[in-house]
């Protein structure tokens, strides 16, 4: 129970996201607890589940295989590939025995899943959701320095709720011709989704927090999130809270990314926020993601698809699975590897030598990944 | 049939005169002719909502350029507040007997249990298109180029159905209702539309992954409708990835038909990309009556120091204006405005501060009338 507690006030307080480079202030580090330096120097390897995933998944998981190896990063991978047949137990492809692999090591990372079409079954992601209590969807969005976009001064996190709201997927036909859909939003989840954010703009000294809603409209279910958005914000009187309503925060995002720190925000408006914003700095190729679970569970992942089009042929770009990995070893304290593995990301793409495809380079994912770890 | 009229009108102010021949002559023009009814051309009465905020400030610009103008449109003009329970009856009657209605923002409390006056007036005369239309304006610097995007968005229903009930205490319910009806009649709207205004593609926005019956229904309806209208391109994307298009790549979007909240966000985003809501049209039409207003935000009345200093921008609700009057039938008043609003912005020399500029609204609307032809 004890070491419970532990891990979860580890896990919570140490989810520093990219922000230490991009936005160096003296308060994220003399936030980290002296529980966490004595869990970060400990020498045994820390376990951590990899879903290589498919298409390009492979690939790129082997790209974050080798820069890890490069940097002494002291992780041991447990391997779990998406199986042939429907697990009865979890109803997915996904086995029992990958998502219990995930529950014990606390964390994980993930490449990008198909799900193949078809009925009788769940689509991995919202397996992994469900079954992981994953709550909260965090997403770092900055500006990558020497990549050019149309916008340059974007530095954001969007934090997403993850499990209720319009995803709910509860539908029915009322009669021929009228479908209803049914969106839920409860104190519970509401609460839990805005203590993470306050917590995580606390711990990496972010000023400001902006709920995101449309309250004029649906004023109970949005009104409820609020509400307890409100609440928890009066705990951090230090942090700034605002309430944004979504067309208008579309609006402001488009034109000037810069009037936004840290967004929290129902699963909806998350999901078309938080891709609205990769859409800012030059797509999901490049945007880093943790998912939050009960009980401090961690599993940063590669959001963009599989791209089974370029799968096999060297030419994935690595940069969103690695950039997740380096979320991870935030989330595990390790914060002087992944300053270096980070850096070492950015000065290769900022350098331009070795770019993938998609950034407008002709390197291949090998190449890419050589480049980093000589900048390692 | 008062909409078909206005692209023939247009097709024969635009035709050679007779004589002198085009080089390569479309085969898609007919040869037509434009049959005035008697009265075509006297003055129409317009209701005129000033609204709240900044909505006075503009809806008076409108008001001298239209006088200006010598335009055949006279106002009535209704004082209604939002913080009013409803739209007062008096407004609905005149609405109904005018048939066109130009307004400025309504305030919209946030959870104070008072129902939306933008919603109410939607709902009741039944305006089940919304229609905004996302340019670049030429002479105005944006991150995008080539922006030319026409968001139209079911007004009616879905998640602003506004049914919504605590289940237990701390759990709430709010419906999202999507009827084959409406959806069916939205994609008509839409790919009418495009086929009038000689727009090549339709764009329905969705999120069918997820909400596999509601949006589904959407797209079964849109998919229906396409396949009458064989000569508009028509393709389907999630509304996630229509953002970050949108925001990467937004030259790739012609016409876009989306369901109600999706059509609001797509709205002002695409609004943001092309210059802000200050510059963008729109309005909401239903089978027999049409409100004008700003394009993006219905409910967005500016801040007390934007009307206080009296520096809102007028350019979008006096494009709306222009958008009226075509749809009253009289294009060359509006090409007219049109053509002068956008000298004025390219000049660059009045702009409002949203624009970059510090002139305020009276300066941009003196402007606007000198530039006049």
């Amino acid at each position: 129970m004890a070491s419970q507690l532990l891990r979860r006030v580890i896990g919570s307080r140490s989810t520093h996201f990219l922000s230490g480079a991009v936005n160096p202030s003296p308060t994220l580090l003399s936030s980290s607890s002296p529980a966490a330096r004595v869990f970060s120097s400990t020498s045994t390897p820390i376990t951590a589940t990899l879903f290589p995933g498919d298409g390009i998944g492979p690939e790129i998981a082997e790209s974050v295989k080798q820069i890890f190896r490069e940097a002494e990063v002291p992780i041991e991978w447990e391997e779990h590939y998406v199986g042939e047949q429907i697990d009865p137990r979890t109803q997915s492809f996904l086995t029992w025995e990958s998502l219990e692999s995930v529950r014990r090591n606390k964390v994980g990372l993930k490449g990008p899943m198909a799900t193949p079409i078809g009925k009788g079954h769940r689509s991995l992601n919202l397996t992994l959701r469900k079954e992981l209590n994953l709550y909260a969807n965090v997403r770092p969005c900055y500006s990558l320095p020497g990549y050019k976009t149309r916008y340059d001064d974007v530095d954001l996190i969007t934090i997403r709720e993850n499990t209720e709201g319009e995803y709910s997927g509860l539908e029915h036909q009322v009669v021929r011709g009228v479908v209803e859909s049914l969106k839920i939003i409860t104190r519970q989840a509401s609460l839990r989704v805005a203590e993470y954010a306050f917590h995580y703009a606390k711990a990496h000294g972010r000023e400001r927090v902006s709920a995101i809603h449309k309250a004029n409209i649906m004023q109970k279910t949005d009104g409820l999130f609020l509400k307890c958005c409100r609440e928890v914000a009066e705990k951090y009187p230090d942090i700034k809270y605002e309430e944004v309503v979504i067309d208008n925060c579309c609006m402001m995002l488009v034109k000037n990314p810069a009037l936004f720190d840290v967004l929290v925000m129902p699963n909806l408006y998350g999901d078309i926020i938080s891709d609205l914003c990769a859409g800012l700095i030059g797509g999901l190729g490049l945007t880093p993601s943790c998912n939050i679970g009960e009980g401090g569970i961690a599993l940063a992942e590669a959001v963009h698809g599989s791209a089974p089009d370029i799968a096999g042929k060297n030419l994935a770009n690595p940069t969103a699975l690695l950039l997740s990995a380096v979320t991870m070893l935030r989330h595990l304290e390790l914060h002087d590897k992944a300053d270096r593995i980070q850096d070492a990301i950015l000065k290769t793409i900022a350098e331009g030598k070795y770019r993938t495809a998609d950034l407008g380079g002709k390197s291949t994912t090998t190449d890419f990944t050589q480049a980093i770890c000589d900048h390692l | 049939m008062a909409r078909r009229a206005l692209p023939i009108l247009k097709q024969l102010s635009h035709r050679p005169t007779l004589g002198s021949f085009l080089p390569k002559p479309d085969p898609n023009t007919r040869s037509v002719t434009y049959m005035p009814r008697p009265g075509d051309g006297t003055p129409r009465c317009v209701t005129l909502i000033p609204g709240d905020g900044i909505g006075p400030l503009v809806t008076n610009a409108v008001e001298q350029v239209m006088e200006a103008m010598h335009a055949p449109v006279f106002f009535e003009r209704y004082d209604v507040h939002g913080d009013m329970s409803r739209v007062p009856p008096e407004v609905m009657d005149s609405i109904r007997k005018n048939k066109v209605c130009i307004k400025g923002g309504l305030k919209t409390p946030v959870g104070g249990g008072v129902s939306s006056l933008n919603m109410q007036l939607r709902k009741e005369l039944d305006l089940y298109a919304s229609l905004v239309n996302c340019f670049n304006l030429p002479g105005l610097p944006t991150r995008h180029e080539n922006v030319d995007i026409v968001v139209i968005r079911e007004n009616t229903e879905g998640e602003y159905a506004g049914l919504e009930h605590e289940v237990v205490p701390g759990v709430v319910e709010s419906l999202k209702v999507i009827t084959k009806f409406c959806s069916e009649r939205i994609a008509k709207y839409a790919f009418e539309y495009a086929y009038l205004n000689n727009r090549k593609k339709v764009t329905a926005v969705h999120k069918a992954n997820i909400m596999k019956l509601a949006d589904g229904l959407f797209l079964e309806s849109c998919r229906e409708v396409a396949t009458k209208y064989p000569s508009i391109k028509y393709n389907e994307i999630i509304v996630d990835n229509c953002c970050m298009q949108l925001v990467s790549k937004p030259e790739q979007f012609d016409v876009m038909v989306t369901p109600n909240l999706y059509g609001n966000l797509i709205a002002n985003t695409a609004a943001g990309i092309a210059g802000g809501t200050g510059v963008m049209p729109g309005g909401n039409v239903g089978a027999d009556h049409a409100v004008f207003e700003q394009g993006a935000s219905a409910g967005n009345v500016g801040s007390e120091k934007l009307w206080g200093q009296k520096t809102a921008n007028p350019v979008a609700l006096l494009l709306s204006s222009a958008m009226m009057l075509r749809h009253l039938q009289f294009p060359s008043f509006a090409d007219r405005l049109e053509t002068s609003v956008k000298r004025v912005i390219s000049d660059g020399k009045y702009r409002t501060k949203d624009l970059g500029g510090v002139s305020t609204t009276q300066e941009v609307v003196d402007a606007v009338i000198s530039n006049l032809d």
